[in-house]
């Protein structure tokens, strides 16, 4: 049960008026900014490295890796930018955080500058997060009138600025370079990193060193900072220090055919099961699981052999599917796989940036493909040649956009996506052409383009 | 075309960043906030004036992305989720309805500018799908009858 898993983030979710800094601060709110002030860089950033933490933004990279990636004593501008640009279909858990535990937000800000000693921090809201958006400058501005950011924080000597800036409808901003782009007033498209990718850190935003986080690795220093790296590690799946582990909670999106669809902090390694059946108290109309995705749109489905599979990067990663940024998608038996997947591939060609020839044709030959099968004018050789477009776009496009329209179809490196795992239904649908007349699939609409 | 008033608000904007440029996306929401939720090109002018960029430059910012609007919208924009969580519980019918009601198809407008329908792609409220965005609020776990009081509503402002 959700109550039984321990709430690091979640803790406070439910008290009314936590967004508010009056009440924030009778739950322990700032007394992670108030420890951490009185520790140094070093330390900091060492209780993020045992705490094991890893981006919760998609890739799940070491948090502490980046931090310690700032040059050390550089007093010239260098940047925080948070990445609340959640486009991924799927994922909803940033926008939740935002709306409910904006000092949340604002308080790991704060702390993750301390670390490394930026003056100035930027959050990324997408354009459509106008009410979180709110919530954050109202936490913002409260922040401020306490003491906690502007000059001198809390006597500390430290200076922090902290500024909303809101995109204006882009999946592709989410890409930390291309986010980068449209921050700084360019479409959002992704630059070219340095050599040590995947870190901005030598030269990002305006050629200064710059940290890219997600909304929930930002958030999570603060309960880092509070409970101390160690204890935090104490849950989750592997062994702190010796390899690739899953350490602490997660926030998870649970959606789809579910009956208690939501937003829920889960202990990385809770089996999928427990999620959908118990957390999510099972199927819709108790109806059968056909299959699921585990980690957001660019994450390959699996289907309900793999209901026992650990929630936690390295489970996941085995199953050729990836936790990505927690957005776990429940499918009943009613849901036709070619029909889903025509609309999100109508979704990756639109939300290309057209940088990249792969990407960029790609998408929308794998548009074509589906369309015409789903209107009933499929060949038989079509299957092939959607795998054989998702392979050559996977791994050569200029960003991941091109990889997470692939996947979806051709797998990972295991090679096992929609197309695997329900050939069938795509060869039955060409054999015959039913079904797909029922449904002309529009792509996106909008005013004047 | 762009007002006094509107120029203030860019000037505190521009005080946000290192760059003049940095404040071009939020300064196109503020141009399209003061033109009846659009951009026209003459707005976009304004601005490349003001942040020393040239036009071309910030049209093709612009139409980069999809929240500035390009041509005239209704006074109430509705933007249906159809991505594959909401497209499962039910975002296409919800659009068909919407649509027969107000007698538009996506992306049309109805004849006396109230109303344009548009889908949008995954507005990150899959926990409480399906849902929609009118200007700046978020209608979430819809049903046909929840939308036919929210177009009686809307329709009434
Ligand atoms: C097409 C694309 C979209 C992405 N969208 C997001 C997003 O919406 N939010 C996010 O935090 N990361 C997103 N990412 C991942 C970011 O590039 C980056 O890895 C992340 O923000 C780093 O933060 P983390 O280390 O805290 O996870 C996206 C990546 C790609 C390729
Ligand atoms: S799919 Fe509709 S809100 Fe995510």
């Amino acid at each position: 049960m959700p109550s039984e898993q321990p709430q690091y983030l979640y803790k406070y979710r439910q008290v009314p008026g936590i967004d508010d800094i009056d009440v924030y601060l009778k739950h322990e709110g700032y007394n992670a900014v108030r420890k951490a002030l009185t520790m140094d860089q070093e330390a900091i950033i060492n209780e993020v490295k045992l705490s094991g933490l890893r981006g919760r933004g998609g890739a799940g990279f070491p948090t502490f890796i980046k931090w310690n990636g700032i040059p050390k004593n550089w007093d010239k501008p260098h940047y925080l930018v948070v990445n609340a640009d959640e486009g991924e279909p799927g994922t909803a858990k940033d926008r939740d955080l935002m709306n409910a535990l904006p000092h949340l937000l604002v308080e790991g800000c704060i702390i993750s500058c301390w670390a490394i000693r930026s003056k100035a921090c930027y959050i990324y809201i997408r354009g459509e997060y106008i009410q979180p958006a709110r919530q954050i400058q109202k936490a913002i501005d409260q922040a401020y009138a306490k003491g906690f950011l502007g000059k001198n924080i809390l006597g500390s000597g430290f200076d922090l600025d902290m500024y909303v800036h809101m995109g204006a409808g882009a999946y592709e901003c989410g890409e930390e370079s291309a986010l980068m782009s449209s921050l700084m007033g360019e479409r959002g498209m992704p630059r070219h990193k340095p050599p040590s990718a995947p870190l901005p850190v030598i030269s990002g935003v305006w050629d200064s060193p710059t940290i890219v986080n997600n909304v929930e690795t930002i958030a999570t220093a603060v309960p880092i900072i509070n409970m101390g790296g160690a204890e935090y590690a104490k849950v989750g799946t592997g062994t702190p220090g010796a390899g690739p582990a899953s350490r602490g909670t997660k926030l998870i999106t649970l959606s789809g055919h579910v009956k208690k669809p939501g937003n829920y902090e889960i202990v990385l390694g809770t089996p999928v099961r427990e999620i959908i059946y118990e957390i999510g108290g099972g199927i819709k109309n108790d109806k059968k699981l056909k299959f699921f995705i585990p980690g957001g749109s660019s994450t390959p489905l699996l289907p309900p052999e793999f209901l026992d599979t650990p929630y936690d990067y390295e489970a996941l990663g085995k199953t050729g599917s990836l936790l990505g940024s927690g957005a776990l998608i429940v499918y009943d038996e009613t849901v036709s796989v070619p029909a889903l997947m025509t609309r999100l591939m109508h979704f990756y060609a639109h939300e290309s940036c057209g940088k990249c020839t792969p990407c960029r044709e790609g998408t929308n030959w794998l548009v074509k493909i589906h369309d015409r099968i789903m209107a009933g004018g499929g060949r038989p050789e079509d299957i092939d040649l959607l795998l054989d477009i998702s392979n050559n776009i996977f791994g050569r496009s200029f960003c991941a956009l091109g990889d997470a329209a692939a996947m979806p179809l051709a797998g990972f490196f295991a090679g096992k996506g929609a197309i695997y795992y329900f050939r069938e239904e795509y060869e039955e649908l060409i054999r015959n052409g039913a079904g797909g007349k029922k449904r002309a699939f529009a792509p996106l609409q909008m005013a004047g383009v | 075309m762009l007002t006094e008033e509107v120029y203030k608000k860019i000037d505190t904007l521009i005080a946000k960043y290192p760059t003049k440029k940095a404040a071009l996306l939020p300064a196109l929401w503020v141009a399209q906030a003061a033109n009846d939720n659009w951009l026209p090109r003459e707005a976009m002018a304004d601005v490349a004036k003001y942040l020393g960029l040239a036009p071309a430059y910030v049209e093709g910012v612009a139409t980069f992305y999809t929240m500035y609007n390009k041509a005239p919208v209704g006074r109430h924009h509705l933007e249906v989720c159809h991505n594959i969580v909401c497209m499962v519980v039910g975002a296409d019918e919800l659009i068909d309805h919407i649509g027969g009601k107000l007698g538009v198809g996506r992306g049309e407008t109805t004849p006396d500018r109230k109303f344009t329908l548009n889908t949008a792609e995954c507005l990150g409220a899959c926990a409480n799908a399906p849902c929609m965005m009118v200007g700046d609020t978020y209608y979430e776990d819809l049903t046909t009858e929840k939308v036919d009081e929210i177009l009686a509503d809307l329709a009434r402002k």
